[in-house]
């Protein structure tokens, strides 16, 4: 079953991309639906986890993710000793020391994850012209936020004959130009999760979309929850300002 | 001073009364003791709301201020650092980036209210330029306070807009390398308008106060337009405008909480969370959206010369410049050029069709600003333009004799015809 | 300011209508203020110490590369501490003055965590004005130079970083310190 409606999606895909082709407009994303998404979202820290251990295993080899530090991520669940033994795992660049030289150590939680190049012209060079994005905030830099990674990431296709790509450009409709720079990431096991989950191209691409998301808004849940405090006392606020200016008013008429 | 001598009177009020008049000043200008016509609408709760969002925009800009650092390098990771790091930070940050948008929303209708009303017409016309003033500001203001988180759009649509001025014929270029601080928008450019953003909005709130000054000379407009002229005409302001205008309020934060914490960057663009990069233009250069219909008017000009030869008086830079900020200053004659003695479009069916027709062509007009300037979008563009300034016009010549409604006797009688039917006691 | 009357009174007649709108007016008044107080509180409190600086407001320092009669400085909260791997002699040094000596008496002990009387943490900032003191110099400091001398008006601070000799007025602030294993302490 979920072959076929895979099969099905892929077709849909591949119809609407031909209506694309001619133009270099991108496809608008898939709409999924999200545990962040609407009033009552949340994150959903497993699937954080998940996408967290694929940003670390795949995307960290070109991609940063300059404003976390190490200890945000007991935000997804994971305990402070789990969050310093992680940290611990990284060399961070420190110094100068009392002799004046640049030096690495392990990190502690308050350092920032490091970037796998230098500087942007290092990144440049090895990835013929084109920089890698950092991540952090690639959820609310994009139209379309998580539906746009998520189609990205599971969008990757054949061209269609009229495509002409460059060695190292990659088919891909949803962004614009339909041209990327990326090779597909992700595919079916291509990590093995921790804790157990089946690891499809599908599973991983929404871990990553949710891991992503709280990377760039790790203020979303207290946010939310504020709102809902916030917006009912303003309700009973205006409410009874509208009673209380109706009996104000009553005497006049 | 006083003519006559004044009792202090008993109690620490009296004592301070005696020294400063404080509470007779609040009383005969927000209190009970300030006449407001009896019949004023909804639409009059704009202006206390857009005062409103002046002291909040001022608020939450004066803590945000304390962790932002105005450095080319630093700027964009100190906002993050605002989001992320600092205790509410990121309450600070949306409250104050919605808040502009709430504050241009509310102005629009204050001043579509007085549009429709004729609160521009004498003797109110001090008023109305007072108006105008505190719009160019908060446009100054808003413009310079989104180059500062330095995203891809504070750089581009800064770049974009300052280099508008090089098309002043001669100087030109040295204006923009003056306001530049450099030869291109850079870290100078970053700091200063850093200092006029912190500085212009304590100028809006002196032209704030002048405008309420006007207001007070001789008091509020109203539904009918008709001027106050009996003592059954007014009612206090306070209780009864004071309960309405915080019902105005409770409904006003109602709709701004709900963008702040559901939908805090659906008003923006996603490119401003990627930082500023000079060699990378993005996509679609593209301002914020109350200043969309002005960007359709900058770029809808054409070149102005011969028709049909290759003569131009006025290159379409130019022209597009002259005619954003002509489709504001033209607001200062407007009440010259509607001759009208009739105020309220109530009792102008003509008028009323033309101020509903301008309301639609600046709403076309702020579509084809956020729209790329290709194919159909360019015509439509220009005529919404011209039907823009062709309003003025049009308004000119038939206000002077436009067949208007009869005006009602007095606010009073009018108040008392409509409620006739429905009692209370 | 125009000078026109309100009219003829609307104020409803005493008793009942002004009672009611006197608890309307008290009931908005209390919905007002406890929105502002309300509202007051996020400004106030993004005045307070923000995340990240909340994050380095502890560290740990590894203690096995310091050798006896070493003094290493670290970097806590902007401020230097000192921490002296002491030698049995700066110990030694430090039990033999009595109290009396002391203008801001202190025992040996109670500078020095149980247990661990060989490892002396010490904010470096002289009780005087300020300035840094320099480690393994002054005349208080025994054989092993375990003491500290402040250049900038001489004050002299001995192997337990109490103050001996010049102007300032208290020994070298211990910070609030704790041992995690024998070779790890967390400061702060």
């Amino acid at each position: 079953m979920k072959k076929l409606s895979l099969l099905v999606a892929a077709s849909l895909i591949a119809l609407s991309a031909a209506a694309y082709a001619e133009s270099d407009e991108p496809l608008p994303p898939r709409k999924m639906s999200w545990a962040f998404d609407g009033v009552l979202g949340t994150v959903d820290k497993p699937a954080a986890q998940r996408g967290f251990q694929i940003y670390k295993e795949v995307c960290s080899a070109c991609h940063s993710l300059n404003r976390i530090a190490f200890r945000n991520l007991t935000d997804l669940g994971f305990s402070e000793a789990e969050v310093k033994a992680l940290a611990a795992t990284y060399d961070i660049q420190d110094g100068p020391n009392d002799d004046g030289a640049m030096y690495t150590r392990p990190g502690k939680p308050s350092d920032y994850f490091p970037a796998p190049y230098p500087n942007e012209n290092a990144a440049r060079s090895v990835n013929h012209g084109a920089a890698p994005p950092d991540l952090s905030l690639i959820i609310k830099a994009r139209n379309g936020g998580g539906n746009y990674v998520y189609s990205l990431l599971t969008g990757f296709a054949t061209p269609p004959s009229d495509v002409h790509l460059a060695d190292n450009q990659y088919y891909n409709p949803y962004i614009a130009g339909h041209r990327l720079a990326m090779p597909p990431p992700l595919t079916d096991s291509r990590v093995t999760y921790t804790d157990g989950t089946n690891a499809t191209l599908d599973q991983e691409a929404r871990d990553v979309v949710n891991f992503l998301q709280w990377a760039a808004e790790p203020e979303m849940e207290a946010r939310k929850e504020m709102g809902i405090k916030a917006l009912i006392f303003l309700a009973i606020f205006t409410v009874f300002m509208y009673i209380a200016k109706r009996n104000i008013w009553r005497k006049l008429h | 001073m006083a003519n006559k001598p004044i009792e202090q009177q008993p109690g620490i009020k009296g004592w301070i009364e005696y020294r400063l008049p404080i509470f007779s000043f609040l009383n005969n200008s927000l209190g009970s003791g300030y006449p407001t016509p009896r019949n004023l609408n909804y639409w009059w709760n704009f202006g206390s709301i857009a005062g409103i969002c002046l002291v909040m925009q001022i608020l939450t800009g004066l803590f945000l201020a304390m962790h932002y650092t105005a450095n080319s390098g630093l700027a964009f990771d100190s906002v993050e650092g605002i989001m992320r790091n600092v205790n509410y930070g990121w309450l600070m940050r949306y409250a104050h980036a919605v808040g502009a948008s709430m504050f241009f929303v509310v102005v629009y209708i204050h001043i579509f209210r007085g549009l429709y009303y004729g609160s521009y017409k004498a003797p109110r016309e001090l008023l109305w330029w007072f108006g105008i003033v505190i719009l160019l500001l908060m446009m100054a203001t808003a413009f310079m306070g989104y180059v500062l988180p330095w995203g891809q759009m504070s750089f581009w649509g800064a770049t974009v807009i300052t280099n508008l001025f090089s098309a002043i014929p001669g100087v030109g270029e040295s204006i923009v390398h003056w306001l530049w601080g450099g030869f291109s928008v850079d870290n100078p450019t970053l700091n200063r308008f850093y200092a006029l953003h912190f500085l212009l909005p304590f100028v809006i709130v002196g032209v704030v106060i002048l405008h309420i000054w006007a207001l007070h000379q001789h008091g509020s407009n109203n539904p009918l337009g008709i001027d106050v002229k009996t003592p059954q005409d007014v009612i206090p302001f306070h209780p009864y405008y004071t309960v309405k205008d915080a019902f105005g309020f409770g409904v006003f934060f109602l709709i701004f909480g709900w963008f702040v914490f559901f939908a805090p960057n659906s008003l923006g663009d996603p490119d401003n969370y990627i930082p500023a990069n000079p060699m990378v233009t993005p996509a679609h250069i593209v301002p914020e959206w109350y200043f969309l219909p002005f960007y359709a008017i900058l770029r809808s000009m054409p070149d102005i010369g011969i028709p049909f030869t290759s003569i131009v008086f006025v290159n379409s830079k130019l022209a597009g410049v002259i005619g954003m900020f002509g489709s504001i200053i033209i607001f200062f004659f407007l009440p010259w050029i509607d001759r009208s003695k009739v105020r309220a479009a109530t009792f102008r069916p003509v008028y009323r069709v033309m101020f509903w027709l301008f309301l639609i062509d600046c709403v076309i007009l702020g579509y084809i600003g956020s729209q790329p300037p290709e194919g159909t979008l360019i015509t439509i563009g220009r005529f919404a333009l011209t039907y823009y300034f062709a309003h003025f016009i049009v308004l000119w010549f038939i206000s002077k004799n436009e067949k208007t409604l009869p005006l009602p006797e007095s606010i009073n009688k009018s108040v008392l015809e409509c409620c006739a039917h429905d009692h209370h006691h | 300011m125009s000078k026109q009357s309100t009219g003829h009174s609307h104020i409803p007649a005493e008793g009942e209508g002004a009672t009611r709108r006197d608890f309307m007016m008290l009931t908005a008044a209390s919905l007002a203020g406890l929105g502002a107080a309300t509202v007051a509180w996020p400004f106030i409190d993004s005045m307070n110490p923000a995340a990240d600086v909340l994050a380095l407001s502890s560290i740990e320092v590894d203690l096995t590369p310091i050798q006896p009669g070493q003094t290493i400085k670290v970097k806590w909260r902007g401020v230097p501490v000192f921490i002296r791997h002491r030698t049995p002699e700066d110990i030694a040094e430090a039990k033999k003055v009595p109290m009396s000596d002391l203008k801001d008496p202190a025992t040996d002990e109670s500078r020095t965590k149980q247990g661990h009387e060989q490892w002396l943490v010490m904010i470096g900032v002289c009780t005087h004005l300020g300035c840094i003191p320099l480690s393994g110099a002054g005349d208080f400091g025994g054989s092993d130079n375990g003491g500290w001398f402040c250049p900038c008006h001489g004050s002299q601070y001995d192997t337990a970083g109490r103050i001996r000799k010049g102007p300032a007025p208290k020994n070298l602030v211990v910070p609030d310190y704790a041992f995690l294993t024998d070779n790890r302490i967390k400061i702060g």
